[in-house]
């Protein structure tokens, strides 16, 4: 894009310039997280075809297989939606804290515990409350859940100087060994014999697919999430003030913004988000609480976080491309007979790449237009 | 020969047309149509093929239809119990043409299996687990399962024998009735040779968690336990460690011998090769393929590994009668009386329960003998 600039047809409104160069200097700082991205994973999956090669395999198949079994016909790209859609939501409850500079890696405790809350307070509705409110409740309460759940983290960050990263994994732990503990126990359906389940939701009380698409209405709540995120924190004083918390916590706090309550506030809404994925897999797709929400859907959002550098808007197409992977991960497997790990060593490679290109940010003039030669 | 020559030719042929039928109508499913010639099945797994364990044993029967002729394999491992296996069964259908689906861990049933079954009508699902009830589920899709306890019995004969401290081990996944009745069989089996014998169970909470597993397995050699067996999707960490240690183990799901072959005792295996054969050889011929299909060691179900180096004389000789019994289906491991370990009477005296006996399927209790507690 930047390439515009040298546009002989460009030069010729010489004169007009001066209309034109906002706009390239929009489209340069745009430019530069597009290209460096695409440049970044292009080069991770040539450095994938190396390790394909050594097996013996065609990257080229590979590469179509990818294709196929993720994007390449209506029900691929449906499968990639549906397995991006709790990817969105897990994303951002790592991405919000980012901007603060917290490193969050325990969404999958929010998750599995919001799940749980929702198929708590379903059981006892069933019956008298008709489906939407009935569902309003369970989302509340399975954000207030998730919410409590990773503010915790943000409080004990803050105001007791334990580290978010080690906590929010740890109590991870402890929302699982929780889940496993309700599941098994008070909130058990005693005819789930051999596999400990909360009572089943009523199909009424079922989340049901997007019109037309086999996706579950899930992927549209987490797209506005996602969206909602990105105005929280770029068009908002309070994204503001964060993302200066998140710069210099020092500076803010002789600003006099309220640190404190700015990482209590959105570790919780981080919180908020996983909770709701956590609802979503019980009222989209499980039908009941168990031991199957734990899925690694809050480990997985870590990775596409951290690919879509913490920008609620990148987080939507980089899970979708996540869901393709996996999509395809199985027709990898079908195709080609290579084992499941290609699709996780593929991911691995695609991190490592993504993250080392971290590193080129703000080193090409042509991103930067405080840099380009003036024109007169 | 000409005979068996001229039918693989014709075979051959028809393989490859139903072959080019389906790359030429990508999304439709010629499977149903095509069922008698060509058949594409589809394995889903929900750990590695190669875990020593539950998901091997499973891909060790796709590997003996995988040689039937006019059969095409799919498989596709380590698929969690989510969306995520609704699609892989999608999938199948729709890029690979399968029309018989052994979707093959027990959470992928409800609501994952039970959903795509409504949706493809056409397609066959069979699911491991003994869940499908008749006027519930859809007429498409049904249950297999195997009797093991009896296996487990056998592997408590074998382990009696080899103990010396008379404490036997059992590392077990999750408090579930399955599991539970494993835990029972195999001390009762021990106790078959020397009534004194006490088995200590540790559940680790999970299916696979090998940190967990080896954690257990040493806890109960520290306490002297000399011969350990599992239930956990895996056995691979519990036997290695066992053996590590200088005990004795017995195997489950698969064969674990080639892990510690001088330690190795016998092992509970299941046999899904006969199952899927059966279900290949009616799917092949146009019959019904059976919508509530089960059986144990009589119906080749389930199989018991050869008898290691550290079986007794005395041993193999009681295991071997023992294994006989089971056989012809008189074998009843669990008759009274029988008390739990919390000293209440749970099978009256009078009462002995076949291996088929839908009571024992809700079994909540450890008997007498088991050191542990269910909650």
């Amino acid at each position: 894009m930047t390439v515009q600039a040298n546009d002989p047809a460009l030069s010729l409104n010489a004169g007009g310039g001066a209309t034109f160069r906002p706009l390239l200097e929009w489209l340069a700082r745009r430019a530069e997280p597009v290209v460096i991205g695409s440049a970044a994973i292009l080069a991770g999956l040539m450095l994938f075809s190396l390790f394909i090669l050594a097996i013996g395999k065609s990257p080229v198949a590979l590469f179509q297989l990818m294709y196929t079994g993720g994007f390449g016909s209506w029900f691929s790209l449906q499968n990639s939606l549906s397995r991006a859609a709790p990817l969105l939501l897990t994303a951002l409850c790592v991405a919000l804290p980012a901007r603060l500079g917290l490193v969050i890696i325990g969404g999958e405790g929010a998750l599995v515990l919001g799940g749980v809350a929702a198929a708590a307070v379903a059981a006892p509705l069933t019956g008298f409350l008709p489906p939407y409110p009935a569902l309003i409740v369970m989302a509340v309460a399975s954000m207030i859940v998730g919410g409590i759940w990773i503010g915790a983290v943000g409080f004990l960050r803050h105001y007791r100087g334990v580290n978010e990263t080690i906590s929010s994994l740890l109590l991870a732990y402890i929302a699982i060994a929780l889940m496993n503990q309700l599941v098994e126990g008070l909130l058990r359906d005693p005819a789930s014999l051999n596999k400990p389940s909360t009572m089943p939701l009523p199909p009424g009380y079922m989340i049901g697919d997007i019109p037309g698409m086999d996706v579950h209405w899930g992927l549209v709540i987490s797209i506005i999430a996602c969206v909602g995120s990105w105005i929280l924190i770029e068009m908002t004083s309070y994204g503001f003030a964060a993302r200066m918390a998140g710069g210099n916590v020092r500076a803010a706090q002789i600003q006099g913004l309220p640190v404190g309550r700015l990482i209590v506030g959105f570790t919780a809404i981080a919180g908020t988000f996983a909770g709701l994925a956590g609802m979503l897999e019980v009222a989209a797709v499980q039908g009941s609480a168990n031991g199957s929400i734990a899925a690694g859907y809050g480990y997985t959002g870590i990775l596409v976080a951290f690919l879509a550098r913490h920008n609620p808007l990148a987080i939507i197409p980089i899970a979708f491309l996540l869901g393709g992977l996996e999509a395809s991960g199985g027709l990898i497997q079908r195709r080609m007979g290579l084992p499941d790990a290609t699709v996780v060593a593929l991911q691995g490679t695609l991190f490592i790449v993504i993250l080392f290109c971290e590193t080129f940010y703000g080193r090409f003039k042509v991103f930067n237009p405080d840099l380009w030669k003036r024109r007169t | 020969m000409t005979k068996l020559l001229s039918m693989n030719r014709r075979n051959f042929l028809q393989v490859s047309a139903a072959g080019l039928a389906a790359s030429a109508l990508p999304g439709l499913t010629p499977g149903t149509a095509l069922a008698q010639t060509a058949l594409t099945v589809g394995f889903i797994y929900v750990g590695p093929k190669d875990d020593y364990g539950y998901n091997q044993a499973h891909a060790e029967g796709a590997a003996v239809i995988k040689a039937m002729p006019g059969v095409t394999l799919v498989e596709e491992e380590n698929v969690p119990e989510t969306v995520d296996v609704q699609k892989t069964m999608e999938s199948m259908i729709n890029l690979d043409g399968a029309s018989l689906v052994f979707p093959t861990s027990f959470g992928y049933f409800d609501p994952h299996m039970l959903a795509m079954a409504a949706k493809y009508p056409d397609t066959q699902f069979r699911h491991c687990g003994g869940l499908w009830q008749a006027g519930k589920h859809p007429a498409n899709t049904g249950s297999y399962f195997g009797y093991i306890h009896q296996g487990q019995y056998l592997n408590g004969v074998a382990a009696g024998n080899a103990t010396k401290s008379k404490k036997i081990g059992f590392v077990a996944a999750k408090p579930i009735p399955q599991v539970v009745q494993n835990v029972n069989a195999f001390l009762l089996g021990a106790r078959s040779v020397d009534p004194t014998i006490t088995c200590q169970v540790i559940f680790t909470g999970e299916w696979s968690l090998a940190i967990k597993e080896a954690e257990a397995t040493n806890a109960l050699v520290d306490q002297g336990v000399d011969v350990i067996t599992c239930h956990v999707d895996s056995p691979k960490v519990v036997v290695e460690t066992a053996a590590g240690r200088g005990a004795f183990v017995c195997g489950y799901h698969a064969d674990q011998s080639p892990l510690a072959p001088e330690k190795y005792l016998t092992g509970a295996e299941w046999a899904w090769g006969k199952v899927y054969t059966d279900f290949i050889t009616k799917a092949q011929a146009g019959e019904k393929l059976g919508n509530f299909v089960r059986g144990g060691l009589k119906d080749g179900f389930v199989k018991m590994s050869a008898l290691g180096p550290g079986v007794s004389e005395k041993g193999r000789k009681m295991f071997d009668a023992t294994l006989a019994e089971a056989m012809t289906g008189k074998l009843s491991v669990f008759k009274g009386p029988l008390n739990d370990n919390k000293g209440n009477a749970v099978i009256a005296a009078d009462k002995a329960y076949a291996e088929d006996a839908i009571d024992l399927e809700s079994m909540a209790y450890l008997v007498e003998g088991v050191v542990g507690s269910t909650s």
